[in-house]
């Protein structure tokens, strides 16, 4: 990710948010998804700040009314944010949708900014929240949750739909489309709350802790979606055990590539 | 002595033994089985397969033209509403 990490003080940032507020109407303080993204003057004080002096500067170009250095700002985190997008939602158009949204959101936002995050989780996390929003809307719209449909034993455990050994995909085969259509379409064949914990934990790399957090589930809800989202995406991915795909009834689709 | 385990409890496990979440104790038991036991050890490997490729940020790439289009939509924004 291009957003790198860096210390520098707050206070220009805030300065130059008090001089936009000066120079036009107060910025719009929608509300977002993280309370702690809201601008607390008390709070601020003695903020360790986490973004990099030239992410700085662009931020107070932005706020000072030179827009375009949004742009610059931007660029290095768009493949972070439509990452976050795109991994919760199924489809690439809805994702593209949900990852501009939240772009927006955050260029509205701007000066609601803390500066205790680097720039690029800020608006990862925007990301996340408004894919997460669009997912559950979907969701209602369902009659149904997608599939759910993993074998289960008596105690409502899943039990892994077969045992081929599988070998390790180098991490190049991902440059092959076929490789990440297989691993979209396995994801978009969770359910939207096995999805989520998923997205959160394995593909954002929040710790189970984070995660719940986030969601507002217990820790314990966290490890029993992990677990089941996890060996439902084995499954949909590994090779059957004579090495060809199998094909299941309703559930999973054929999605093995290599 | 390391006490056996079970298959469908190795199954229970797998995902919080990738996560490093279970007691040295429970992580010596499964360490034991997976020597013994071929389809656990699929189990494993599959799954540690699937937490490191959907981790991956070569797993989703931009689409082409996401930049122009963006911009195009925060310039219309910024057209229509005139400020930040």
């Amino acid at each position: 990710m291009g957003c790198g990490a860096g210390l520098q003080g707050f206070g220009a940032v805030e300065a130059a948010r008090r001089g936009s507020e000066m120079m036009s109407a107060a910025p719009r303080r929608t509300a977002l998804p993280e309370p702690g993204l809201r601008v607390d003057g008390e709070t601020l004080a003695g903020t360790k700040s986490q973004v990099e002096p030239l992410e700085l500067e662009l931020i107070e170009r932005v706020l000072r009314g030179r827009h375009e250095a949004f742009r610059e700002l931007v660029r290095p985190c768009e493949h972070a944010v439509f990452m976050a997008t795109q991994a919760i939602l199924k489809n690439e158009a809805d994702a593209e949708d949900a990852a501009q949204d939240a772009i927006l959101k955050a260029f509205t936002n701007l000066a609601t900014f803390r500066g205790d995050s680097k720039f690029s989780t800020w608006l990862v996390r925007i990301a996340t929240n408004e894919a997460l929003m669009k997912l559950r809307k979907e969701r209602r719209h369902k009659l149904h949750d997608s599939l759910d449909d993993g074998r289960e034993d008596d105690n409502g455990n899943y039990v892994p739909r077969d045992f081929a050994d599988w070998r390790e995909i180098p991490s190049e085969a991902l440059q092959t489309k076929e490789l990440r259509q297989a691993l979209s379409w396995a994801l978009a064949s969770l359910t939207p709350k096995h999805r989520e914990v998923l997205v959160l934990r394995d593909v954002q790399h929040f710790t189970i802790e984070e995660t719940a957090t986030r969601l507002g589930i217990g820790k314990s809800a966290v490890k029993i979606r992990l677990l089941r989202a996890r060996l439902q995406m084995r499954d949909a991915l590994a090779p059957g055990m004579d090495g060809s795909w199998s094909t299941g009834r309703r559930e999973h689709k054929q999605v093995r590539p290599w | 002595m390391v006490i056996e385990i079970s298959c469908e409890e190795v199954w229970r496990e797998v995902s919080n033994y990738l996560d490093d979440e279970i007691t040295p104790e429970l992580r010596a038991r499964m360490r034991e089985h997976f020597k013994g036991c071929k389809h656990c050890t699929a189990v494993l490997d599959g799954t540690r397969n699937v937490v490191r490729l959907v981790g991956d940020a070569k797993a989703f790439v931009l689409p082409a033209g996401f930049s122009d289009r963006l911009y195009q939509k925060l310039e219309r924004k910024l057209s229509k509403d005139g400020r930040l």
